[in-house]
């Protein structure tokens, strides 16, 4: 992982400053949400369904735009940022697992996570299997890599699309639900993943979930209700 | 761009079925156009060919496109007076200086030139009369600028100058008359000259206004059958390049102020008849390609809508929409190049099935098969708009592909 820009000692990895997010019919999804995320740390957030989790996930993914306020990546204000610049921000510093694996169907699972690392291009040649290799073997997948998505089990899927997540070294994953598909041995080996990603590699994590019990291993959780911030605890 | 090759590989392999009906769709429609097209231009090369083998390149009239200055005019240069109508001058008609003006066309590089008297003439033979037009020559110079002599089925030009008023008719004309070679015949002129002719020789074009109403006899008989003494009505130009004719029968009109007609203008008919033909052929030929496309619009517009998932994580691990693009691009262009090179095949296969095809009736030409055209530039046409026709059907697919919003798929899945 790179390490954290000197000329930047103040930037927050990620902050958000009065994110909103209004859909046209009028729906207001985020209310003026402030938050900032140093390294390191492990976020959880969690509220009843409707509560604009995922959608406060999305704006802090790069993924959708607030409607007012912005979002700073590394302390850089991503607002007049294009779509292909927001997408070339996402392949290199983000990581995403969502409640379902979403891996390409046709393709192996060590296809799958060389997808990301061949588009981003920094590696080349064998070096893009060896990560990927890599990845997948530290995820406890090395034997699985050659098989198709259908061919493994819910957990595998998971851990395989976290892999991918991790392709390209990102500082910040971000995970909507990842273990709502999940048993709860599998769910708790996933948290298992996101402790260590964090604790030991110093990587940002943020998950949204409903589980109350997973949520209390991360570090810091945010309760929201109807797009507002109730609780902001722990960090 | 080696990445998305890969995955629309992958996406494509995985639907064989699908990609099949796409590929042969467009492999029809490659086939029919190169069929069709073969079968066209096969049929219109043969003919121009004959018409550029049988017909002088460019022929020189003795008539001017417009009437000479009349005193009117002349008179008042600068006002608005319009002639029409004007009677031919009473003169005695031919190209005048016609020896100077052969010597001066013969004279360019490849340029051969043969003065000619063409005239009407009734032929009698028993008690029938058939009219047809006697082109007066002399074999050596006429040999240069036709190929009439290759036509030759009975005799040969040469034979004009060793037989006493010999003639050399089209089978067709000598079919009507019921006459062989070495009968004799009385041919009459309009200025009433009657004359006796031996028939020396046949030939067949293949045209039948050609072989029916068609007679070569010696420039001198034909002179005195006219009763036009030194008199040249034409001269037959043939040219080495036969694209230059229309410009070279406009430098020569210009020149010597005779009207010239190049044979794209003499048979001008024909040719308005084959850009109609072609109009016909593109249109049903494009309208199958056009079937195949929209068989690749459909097929693409389907994956899109199965891989709206795929497209929106592919969008949220940071491709961009214009790699969205290429892909469902690569997937229409790979699907109308397997198509195209399927399509090539099959084409070269009903070409060749065409070409066993025989006809009962053997046509005046002796071919009894279709003349079929096997150049490949036909086969590169076809692919060419094939391809075009792919990468055109899957833009529309593909563009919508990119602009779909990961987030709206996200939150819908979830």
């Amino acid at each position: 992982m790179a390490p954290p820009d000197p000329s930047l000692p103040q930037a927050p990895l990620l902050e958000a400053v009065g994110a909103t997010r209004q859909l046209p019919e009028g729906a207001v999804l985020v209310r003026d949400v402030n938050l900032a995320f140093g390294r390191g740390e492990f976020v959880a957030v969690t509220g009843p369904s409707g509560s604009g989790k995922s959608s406060l996930l999305y704006l802090l993914g790069l993924l959708d735009r607030p409607s007012a306020g912005h979002v700073a990546l590394e302390g850089r204000d991503t607002a007049k940022l294009s779509t292909n610049e927001l997408a070339a921000l996402r392949l290199a510093k983000l990581g995403f697992v969502f409640q379902f694996h979403f891996l390409l169907p046709e393709f192996s699972a060590l296809d799958n996570v060389e997808i990301p690392i061949r588009r981003l291009g920094r590696l080349k040649g064998p070096a893009v299997r060896e990560r990927a290799m890599a990845l997948l073997g530290a995820l406890g997948l090395g034997a699985a890599a050659r098989k198709l998505p259908e061919q493994l089990s819910g957990g595998m899927r998971q851990r395989c699309a976290v892999a991918r997540a991790l392709a390209n070294d990102p500082a910040l994953i971000l995970a909507d639900e990842p273990t709502g598909n999940l048993d709860t041995a599998n769910a708790a080996g996933v948290f298992d993943i996101f402790e260590r990603l964090t604790r030991e590699e110093g990587r940002t994590v943020i998950v949204v979930t409903h589980d109350p019990d997973l949520a209390k291993r991360a570090t810091r959780r945010i309760h929201l209700v109807d797009g507002r911030i109730v609780s902001d605890t722990g960090g | 761009m080696f990445l998305m090759i890969d995955i629309a590989r992958g996406m494509l392999a995985r639907r064989r079925r699908q990609t099949l009906v796409s590929v042969s769709g467009v492999a029809l429609g490659v086939a029919f156009f190169i069929a069709i097209v073969a079968l066209m231009r096969g049929f219109q090369t043969y003919f121009v060919d004959q018409i550029i083998d049988v017909a002088p390149h460019i022929t020189i009239k003795d008539e001017t496109r417009i009437p000479a200055p009349q005193a009117a005019e002349l008179a008042h240069p600068d006002a608005a007076v319009a002639i029409r109508g004007v009677k031919p001058r009473d003169r005695i008609r031919g190209i005048r200086a016609a020896g100077d003006k052969v010597a001066m066309l013969e004279a360019m590089e490849g340029v051969a030139a043969a003065p000619v008297l063409q005239g009407q003439a009734l032929m009698r033979y028993g008690s029938r009369d058939v009219s047809a037009v006697v082109t007066g020559i002399e074999p050596a110079r006429h040999a240069r600028v036709s190929n009439i002599e290759k036509d030759m089925i009975a005799g040969r030009l040469d034979d004009l100058r060793r037989t006493a008023n010999g003639i050399i008719i089209g089978v067709g004309l000598a079919e009507r008359l019921g006459i062989g070679m070495g009968d004799t015949l009385t041919v009459i002129s309009p200025q009433g000259v009657v004359l006796s002719m031996q028939v020396a020789g046949l030939f067949r074009t293949g045209i039948q206004t050609v072989d029916q109403g068609n007679a070569f006899a010696l420039l001198k008989v034909n002179q005195v059958l006219q009763d036009r003494p030194n008199v040249v009505n034409q001269i037959l130009v043939r040219l080495a390049d036969v694209t230059q004719a229309e410009p070279m029968a406009r430098l020569i009109e210009s020149r010597f102020g005779d009207r010239t007609e190049s044979w794209e203008e003499q048979s001008a008919n024909v040719l308005t008849v084959f850009v109609i033909q072609n109009a016909i052929t593109y249109s049903v030929t494009g309208a199958i390609l056009l079937v195949a496309a929209f068989g690749i619009y459909n097929i693409i517009s389907t994956v899109v809508f199965e891989k709206t998932r795929d497209i929106a994580i592919l969008k949220s691990l940071g491709f961009t929409e214009g790699d969205i693009q290429v892909l469902f691009l690569v997937q229409g262009l790979v699907a109308g190049f397997l198509g195209a090179v399927v399509g090539c095949v099959l084409g070269a296969l009903m070409i060749e099935a065409l070409a066993q095809i025989r006809f009962a009736t053997s046509t005046p030409s002796g071919a009894n098969s279709f003349i079929l055209d096997r150049n490949w530039r036909i086969y590169a046409a076809a692919s060419f708009f094939a391809l075009m026709a792919a990468g055109i059907a899957s833009v529309i697919p593909a563009r919508r592909a990119s602009r779909l919003d990961p987030v709206q798929v996200v939150r819908g899945a979830a």
